[in-house]
């Protein structure tokens, strides 16, 4: 089949490019490959493309002649029957609905890494699904809490995360002065507090918020850059996945209602300051703002995040657009640039995304003088 | 539209691991750092502030020593100007004690050599007087037996006769 194929090249490509330039004999290889496959499929960029953005039930690390390897990982459903577990091996890397796993009385089928209820009979191409016009299956779906890739690099993350300030907080046990990875972190927490959480949210109140902050910034700012690594276990697309950024933008929306005080209602609903026509014209607009606030957090950092995956994985696919080995130094040269680029990017979103929570906190808890 | 649209799970589980990062890093890292940071700020602060004490005390004393200094220089200055006019007054009032006294034995000496010199003329006056006598008595003598003996002798004792 033509994606597996095509598969050991992306996969080596994005892994090993350095290592790929430098092998002539092995390009060709590839080159001839790959005439070999225009037979058999268009190549088609944009699945390629989302299949990387979008989350997996199993972590591909690579593939080795034709042979997919990749770590299986838990699929929980809730069902109509319960809870249902096995691992996402038992779809033998299916995700065309073909392969069917039965449990606890349930046929499942995988389809574009979503878990349906299966058909009872398969169809004419062997999918146990019941496709409509777009091509979207019509079978109903259980509840899908399964440990896939993206869970997985969060899990991930957070274990390295404890395990980095873990290290770092215990460095300060003796006597005060950082030591270790500490010198490397502290600075990220003086900044925190210093240029985020202070100037946004005052003196007097900025205690309180500086774990959210904190694990906020690190949250993303390492998942972003997990997210950039192209091998196992990171390159999952965590903090350009709107689940994600939607749970995080929620929580803050969440504080900024409970923290609060009157006098941000007062200037929502009932504009001080204004004539009674505009205080009747901002109302509403404001109303919307504070909705407006939390998805502009979760669309920026979503947005971005996967603004950059996509252009990476543009410029690689520029090697299989052109079909020509000799597009490969440039396309590598310019995937080089932006992922240079983006290491800055991501540590930019991590930032604005704590600093615009900050803000909006602080200015819930403002106290106005007038 | 995949993409824009989130799973269940993963807002499930994005929630969950967020909440477990809080809580475990608000408990084990956060506050030790936080708090060591801030803790050390402040010492840091109160350091600097202590410091910026001393100093200025540090000042305070140098000033008062050199005001101290300042008024024992003062002090001494003026000491050594008064022993000075003091030593000056001294020898000028000797000065004058010495003058005075000189004069007054200056005039008590003219006072009696002018004495002396009154009694010794009246001395000579009395000897010339009683020498005018001799020689009158003798040039009377002389006159009595030869004209010429008699001036000769008148003569005489007018050669031997010195005055004084």
């Amino acid at each position: 089949m033509k994606t597996t194929k095509f598969n050991i090249i992306k996969n080596l490509i994005l892994g090993l490019f350095f290592v790929l330039a430098s092998t002539p004999s092995f390009a060709i290889d590839i080159a001839n490959d790959s005439k070999d496959s225009e037979i058999e499929e268009e190549f088609n960029v944009t699945d390629m493309i989302m299949h990387h953005v979008k989350d997996a039930h199993e972590f591909h690390v690579m593939d080795w002649k034709g042979h997919a390897i990749s770590i299986p990982l838990p699929i929980i459903l809730w069902t109509e029957n319960g809870l249902v577990t096995f691992m996402s091996s038992e779809f033998q890397h299916d995700d065309l609905g073909n392969v069917v796993v039965e449990k606890n009385g349930q046929n499942f089928v995988k389809f574009h890494e979503e878990i349906y209820y299966a058909n009872d009979s398969a169809n004419e191409e062997g999918s146990y699904l019941t496709l409509n016009t777009e091509d979207h299956p019509e079978n109903s779906y259980p509840m899908d809490f399964s440990i896939t890739k993206l869970v997985f690099s969060m899990f991930f993350s957070v274990i390295l995360l404890v395990f980095i300030f873990g290290l770092s907080a215990r460095s300060y046990h003796k006597n005060g002065v950082p030591k270790g990875i500490a010198k490397f972190t502290e600075p990220l927490v003086v900044f925190i507090r210093d240029e985020v959480a202070i100037p946004n949210i005052g003196e007097k109140n900025y205690k309180k918020f500086m774990p959210f902050l904190l694990s906020l910034f690190f949250f993303i700012w390492i998942n972003n850059m997990m997210g950039l690594i192209p091998f196992f276990p990171f390159s999952a697309n965590l903090s350009g996945n709107i689940a994600f950024t939607l749970v995080l933008a929620l929580i803050t929306f969440v504080i900024t209602t409970i923290v609060a005080n009157k006098e941000y209602w007062k200037h929502i609903f009932w504009m001080p300051g204004v004539p009674v026509p505009m205080k009747l014209f901002l109302a509403p607009i404001e109303f919307m703002g504070i909705f407006i606030k939390p998805i502009s957090l979760m669309i920026r950092l979503f947005a971005n995040i996967t603004a950059g995956h996509i252009i990476v994985l543009s410029l690689i696919s520029l090697i299989f657009i052109f079909e020509s080995i000799w597009i490969a130094p440039i396309s590598i040269a310019f995937s080089f640039f932006i992922s240079i680029i983006e290491v800055l990017v991501v540590a930019i979103q991590a930032y604005i995304f704590t600093m615009l929570s900050a803000l909006y906190i602080g200015s819930a808890m403002e106290e106005h003088e007038h | 539209m995949d993409l824009v649209t989130p799973d269940v799970g993963l807002l499930f589980w994005t929630f969950i691991s967020f909440a477990i990062l809080f809580f475990v890093l608000k408990k084990f890292a956060w506050k030790p750092i936080v708090g060591t940071v801030n803790d050390r700020e402040q010492s840091i602060k109160d350091a600097l502030a202590s410091a910026e004490n001393a100093k200025k005390e540090m000042q305070n004393l140098t000033a008062d020593n050199e005001r101290i200094l300042k008024e024992a220089r003062a002090e001494r200055e003026m000491m050594i100007k008064e022993a000075r006019d003091l030593k000056t007054k001294m020898i000028s009032d000797a000065k004058e004690e010495t003058k005075a006294t000189t004069d007054k034995m200056i005039i008590q000496a003219q006072e009696a050599i002018e004495n002396e010199k009154k009694s010794a003329m009246a001395d000579l006056k009395n000897q010339v007087a009683s020498l005018s006598v001799e020689i009158a008595e003798k040039v009377i003598k002389g006159e009595l037996s030869n004209k010429d003996k008699q001036l000769k002798i008148v003569e005489d004792m007018l050669g031997e006769a010195t005055l004084n």
